[in-house]
């Protein structure tokens, strides 16, 4: 295939095709909107099934279905539609059901549920925010990937921008490493032999094979969680070495603060970012590194937000440098866009301003105003850093081994 | 087993064993005598309805049953037919979502009246609008049974449940919903009935329709519906014996038996 310039939207959809994707269900919403028609216009061509839900709760229902099945299958909407789903991904994670979610989120940061959730127990999914419409074409398939191989839901984190910004793009189906057969899965044809199958959330069986029941299921979420977490880390890193500030910021944003960072470096700045590509996993041993290697005076976190994702990076870097807030809620006029923050000269302001901030918030206080009240409260994370082991074996794992996915480490 | 082989069971007194071990003669497909429902209970007679007429039919071995939640749920363990365990009121989605990628399967939903009337209304009208060629059974006994006896969406007026101790009073709990009536009405909809288990003649008229409303489904026709009137005896608060009068005389004048589309 030769590369072809596509909206967003319609390279994550054919991206979805090439990975397998044969049954989607939505329900309209910008910026979603774009997608669901192409899955549309495009599954029944290659054989597979759109449903125009009416309604989001119905559009999961018939993705767990359909997953149900064996097929590869997804739904979506924006952080709002994806709200009135939650209750579906927690019991589809208890169920098994390899589910791909696109939130094709409005101008308002959905960190918090796309990595807390709404939903109830300990599920967690598996969350990957591409930067561009390149990265989210490779993730999409991804998201099939590890949906499959970890019998886990995965949210594509998209946006406004990656939805509507057409680019250039060769959406070729990526080799991944194979797979179990999904024996799991249902096709009428165990029913009547005695010994016939059930895909649930409950964790009880058939009387042949009982299950797990349902203590022993919701026990054995935790370790499965654990799992997932010890080797699917993704992130990229750049300009680490000897850097004095590190930046953290992912998707769409992230892709500007690279931008600054470039452009700081060319003057002279020691600053560096990290991008968490895997938003759950989140990336705790890299942030952590950057943030506690020699030299580092602050750490800054950029997001449309009044504060989501810096809540995970104070988790990491666990009082090894102060955290500093730098993002803000920017939309456009609709609020289904982003706003006047998105923007390389306002992002460069900010991150010099935060690397101002951090200098004086650290070591001496805390009192500097409004945006350094964000820093970490000094006395009760000065000294985690001695610890000696600040990240136990399994959730720190992934650092080392933890495949670059952006190609971009500088 | 034939039936003159099979025991006598009185009933002009209480039990004097647990009833699942009493009188069982298990219906194809079902794999365990065990049972947690209720004595009294009417959804094991409808659950029998359908399992016969899968195999009368000869398509059990393509039947993939969706299960929603409530006392039912505990068929998802029993029946020997695959199955897809749908959260509460989502089973006619997950129905479609089974159907559209396995068209050569026969799918039945199973829900209960919280699950379908209350839960998950627009789910079954939606799905029956667009003309799924599932079949969905609802279990209507006009209470929250797995709860213990809550007002659900078909209580009748007057019907006392622990929600509605006075009786449901149409002032001030609203008016109860003819489910059957209301999909009969859309143009999606292949065949809808309303039968009842309280009675030998009524289980018997129930399993007819079970079979038409699977036919339509073997043929395409649309989507197919059979509601089933099942006795509560627990939920209702009365002795398992006054049951099957009790329905007849509550929610069977309201729901009215019958076949409303497609006969």
């Amino acid at each position: 295939m030769t590369r072809r310039l596509m909206e967003g939207s319609e390279a994550m959809a054919e991206a979805a095709i090439a990975a397998g994707c044969r049954f989607f269900a939505g329900y309209p919403m910008t910026p979603f909107t774009e997608l669901l028609e192409h899955f549309a216009k495009r599954l029944p061509e290659v054989g597979g099934v759109c449903v125009n839900a009416e309604s989001e709760l119905e559009a999961v229902g018939m993705c767990w279905g359909a997953l149900s099945t064996g097929a590869r299958a997804a739904t979506g909407s924006t952080g709002q539609g994806l709200s009135l789903m939650q209750e579906s991904f927690a019991e589809a994670a208890l169920a098994g059901l390899p589910m791909v979610i696109f939130n094709m989120a409005r101008g308002q940061s959905d960190y918090f549920q796309a990595t807390r959730g709404g939903g109830h127990g300990d599920y967690r999914h598996i969350v990957l925010a591409p930067m561009d419409v390149v990265e989210a074409v490779e993730l999409t398939q991804l998201a099939f990937h590890l949906a499959d191989k970890w019998r886990n839901p995965v949210l594509v984190y998209g946006d406004f921008l990656i939805a509507h910004t057409y680019a250039a793009v060769d959406v070729e189906p990526i080799g991944f490493e194979p797979l179990p057969p999904k024996d799991w899965a249902l096709r009428g044809t165990t029913s009547a032999t005695g010994r016939a199958k059930i895909v649930t959330p409950l964790g009880i069986g058939k009387v042949h094979d009982v299950g797990p029941g349902i203590e022993a299921h919701f026990q054995a979420v935790g370790p499965h969680n654990d799992q997932i977490a010890a080797v699917e880390q993704r992130y990229e890193s750049g300009f680490l070495d000897d850097a004095e500030h590190v930046v953290v910021a992912f998707g769409s944003a992230a892709k500007f603060v690279r931008n600054v960072v470039d452009d700081l470096r060319a003057d002279g700045a020691r600053v560096g970012y990290v991008r968490p590509i895997t938003l759950w996993p989140f990336p705790y041993a890299a942030v952590h590194a950057a943030a506690a290697a020699d030299g580092v005076r602050g750490v800054l976190v950029f997001e449309n937000s009044a504060g989501q994702l810096i809540d995970d990076v104070r988790i990491a870097v666990e009082g090894a440098a102060p955290v500093t807030g730098i993002g803000g809620v920017s939309t456009d006029s609709s609020g289904f866009g982003v706003g006047d923050l998105y923007d390389v000269d306002v992002i460069r302001a900010r991150v010099e301003a935060g690397m101002g901030d951090a200098a004086e918030a650290w070591p001496e206080g805390r009192g500097a105003g409004a945006e350094s009240t964000r820093s970490v409260g000094a006395e009760s994370t000065r000294n985690v850093g001695d610890a000696a082991e600040p990240w136990p074996e399994g959730r720190g794992a992934g650092a080392e081994s933890t495949p670059n996915l952006g190609g971009v480490r500088r | 087993m034939s039936t003159d082989q099979r025991p006598v069971v009185a009933t002009d007194a209480p039990p004097v064993e647990p009833a699942h071990e009493i009188g069982v003669r298990r219906p194809p497909l079902m794999m365990s005598d065990f049972s947690s429902f209720c004595p009294g209970c009417g959804e094991p007679i409808a659950a029998r309805a359908l399992l016969e007429n899968l195999v009368e039919l000869d398509v059990a071995e393509r039947t993939i049953a969706v299960l929603g939640i409530g006392c039912y749920t505990g068929f998802s363990a029993a029946f020997d037919l695959e199955t897809v365990q749908a959260l509460h009121g989502r089973a006619p989605s997950v129905a479609t979502g089974v159907k559209r990628m396995e068209p050569d399967t026969v799918v039945v939903a199973l829900q209960g009246d919280g699950d379908m009337v209350n839960e998950g209304l627009q789910e079954v009208l939606h799905t029956a609008a667009r003309g799924e060629p599932v079949t969905a059974i609802l279990l209507n006994n006009g209470v929250f049974g797995e709860t213990g006896g809550h007002m659900t969406a078909t209580s009748v007026l007057g019907q006392r449940t622990k929600n509605s101790l006075d009786g449901r009073d149409a002032s001030y709990h609203g008016y109860p919903i003819r489910i059957a009536d209301l999909l009969a009405q859309l143009d999606g909809v292949a065949y809808a009935a309303r039968g009842s288990v309280h009675s030998a003649g009524a289980a018997a008229k129930t399993k007819k329709m079970v079979r038409r409303a699977l036919e339509a489904q073997l043929e395409r026709r649309g989507f197919s519906f059979v509601e089933i009137l099942t006795m509560c005896p627990t939920g209702w608060f009365i002795g398992a014996p006054e049951g099957a009068d009790y329905m007849d005389d509550t929610l069977g004048r309201v729901h009215t038996m019958g076949e409303l589309k497609g006969a």
